[in-house]
């Protein structure tokens, strides 16, 4: 892994990042509509003074300007809808939330996916191996919005186990991230089994087990490790895939997370909110995307990087 | 003597489809998956001869009614009939997954094959590009454009192909770069042949296995991708309805009517599972050397 490598991934993001900033903020202000065309009752006299509070009365090409240069510093600029709070404050509040709830998510998928994987991989063609690899096809083709509202009505509504919404306790916590990570535990168990299973006829298997140790000790201490790679290079598409579920999950489940804001937002056309968590999930996917190679580089020796 | 020219005829050569096909046969969860999608499509683009009620009107006196013979899979809250409704919104699901998909084919296969036929420098930089927008969530670009722009369904498997071409035109490229070097091209190159058509009539038919088997996994993908927008109210508009509609309008009320989820979600599921398993199996069949396990 080169140093050289990173800085050139990052200059690429530059340029891209400006593209997306471009793209969006003139495909939000092309559209038919405006943050306060459906208020009502709004004398045009106030109309006036709203737009030329948020500058809304410049030329577009201004506006741009100023949103690039505000954005260099780092400010997204006052929400249109929330009155007196900036997108800086409510991306602070929900970023935190989201960032939970995908980590969660993520941890359900590993330890799920890759202990019940590893057990279909030490006993292939028994129980261990089927109820799992069922499982995991239906986690592929059963999406969030199926498998939350059954888990809700399960664990929420029948068992009343766990609440069905809300974030403030540890209990609520357990169904969102359990839902969102469903799916992303079942591939990485299909992953973990293939990888396993490819690493049993390797040489150094083979090699480990002429020296007497068991299945297990050859599993964790010497097929895991290569074995794991096709999870970790899933692991890149899987965080941008919790990213995306999660604005799903936060409706369903009612979590004041950054998927909330992005739609309300976007529905209310809410320009600065819209813009500030797009640009937001823009930048998290792509760093997740490149720490996620890094690691990759780190645990394969045979990738190189130029 | 006479023996061996009896033998000629059925030493014929098998073609790539005969050879994928016979493969094909043999793999049964894949037939299984044909049968039902090839069912389905039928049932669905017959539903008005099929439903017995039509999947607007309203009944009343039965709302969220449970499964019953004259409403096979129950009604909704507003008393309309469930099994039309499922039908209708197969119908519209599948055509935006189809739609979408061709879409996303025919600019990756355009782009792929431009891109690994020029090979050099503008490959390169072809490639690079497809790598950079990879990174991007396209998704958070279509639910900003169906925002403001959108409930219609021209824009709707538009955007919704054009989140998916990448992975296409990445295939195709490969396929174009290892056929380009091959003879047929050389000779056609040889032959004057101008560029354009060396890539449309001999590159492009050449790559058909890849894509037809992509296509195949493209589908479910864009469905899905569709189910989710319309989940959130972005997708598909009243008085028409998707499965992601339906299964919006079902969990709404999942405690009171839980059927209201079920059929839809089972419809959506199952074709999903028989799209994933007949796109495997067609890859299987299609490129035997690249066949998993």
């Amino acid at each position: 892994m080169r140093l050289t490598y990173l800085l050139k991934r990052l200059a690429v993001m530059i340029p891209v990042f400006f593209f997306v900033v471009t793209l969006v903020f003139f495909m939000i202000r092309f559209a038919p509509g405006g943050p306060f065309s459906s208020e009502k009752s709004v004398s045009p006299a106030i109309l006036k003074n709203l737009e030329m509070k948020y500058h809304m009365d410049e030329p577009l090409v201004r506006q741009y300007l100023r949103y690039l240069k505000d954005l260099l510093k780092g400010d997204l600029g006052p929400s249109f809808k929330h009155a007196n709070r900036t997108v800086n404050e409510i991306i602070a509040e929900a970023l935190p939330v989201s960032v939970e709830l995908g980590l969660l998510a993520l941890m359900w998928a590993l330890v799920i996916g890759i202990t019940s994987g590893g057990l279909a991989a030490l006993k292939p063609n028994s129980p261990f191996d089927y109820i799992p690899m069922t499982f995991s096809l239906l986690g592929i083709c059963f999406p969030t919005f199926v498998v939350g509202p059954i888990l809700v009505l399960i664990f929420g509504v029948w068992l009343e186990w766990l609440p069905v919404a809300g974030w403030d306790t540890w209990a609520d916590r357990v169904l969102p991230s359990l839902t969102l990570g469903f799916a992303y535990a079942a591939y990485i168990s299909r992953l973990t089994r293939g990888g396993l299973m490819e690493m049993r006829v390797q040489d150094f298997i083979r090699t480990a087990r002429a020296k007497g140790l068991t299945e297990t000790q050859i599993l964790t201490q010497h097929a895991l490790k290569g074995g794991l790679l096709p999870v970790i290079s899933y692991l890149g598409p899987a965080l941008a895939g919790i990213i995306t579920g999660a604005l799903v999950t936060e409706t369903i489940f009612n979590i004041p997370g950054l998927g909330r804001f992005f739609i309300e937002s976007a529905v209310n056309r809410d320009y600065t909110v819209v813009m500030g968590t797009a640009l937001l999930y823009f930048s998290l996917i792509f760093i997740c995307n490149l720490l996620v190679d890094i690691v990759y580089a780190l645990l394969d020796p045979r990738v190189k990087y130029v | 003597m006479s023996e061996l020219s009896t033998a000629v005829p059925s030493s014929q050569g098998v073609s790539l489809w005969d050879d994928a096909w016979a493969r094909l046969k043999k793999n049964r969860l894949a037939l299984l998956a044909a049968t039902f999608l090839i069912l389905e499509v039928l049932i669905f683009f017959l539903a008005p001869l099929i439903a017995p009620h039509s999947y607007e009107v309203q009944d009343l006196e039965r709302t969220m009614t449970g499964p019953s013979w004259r409403h096979w899979f129950g009604t909704d809250t507003l008393g309309r009939d469930l099994f039309a409704r499922v039908l209708y919104g197969g119908r519209v699901s599948l055509t935006v997954g189809i739609l979408a998909s061709m879409v996303s084919a025919i600019v990756g296969v355009i782009y792929g094959s431009i891109s690994g036929f020029l090979g050099g420098r503008w490959d390169n930089l072809m490639m690079r590009v497809v790598d950079v927008l990879y990174a991007l969530p396209f998704i958070f670009l279509v639910i900003i454009l169906m925002v403001y722009f959108g409930r219609n369904f021209m824009l709707l498997f538009v955007a919704l192909g054009l989140t998916q071409w990448l992975t296409m035109a990445r295939i195709v490229r490969g396929q174009v770069l290892t056929l380009r070097h091959k003879e047929f091209i050389e000779a056609a190159t040889v032959l004057g042949i101008q560029r354009k058509r060396i890539v449309f009539r001999h590159l492009i038919p050449n790559t058909l296995g890849p894509v037809i088997v992509y296509l195949t996994l493209t589908v479910p993908a864009v469905i899905l991708e569709e189910a989710f927008l319309s989940y959130l109210g972005l997708g598909i508009q009243a008085p028409l309805a998707s499965w992601g509609t339906l299964i919006k309008e079902g969990v709404d009320v999942l405690d009171l009517a839980p059927w209201m989820l079920f059929f839809p979600a089972l419809f959506l599921s199952a074709t999903l599972f028989s799209l994933n398993f007949l796109g495997d199996g067609l890859r299987d069949a299609l490129d035997p050397k690249g066949a998993k396990d």
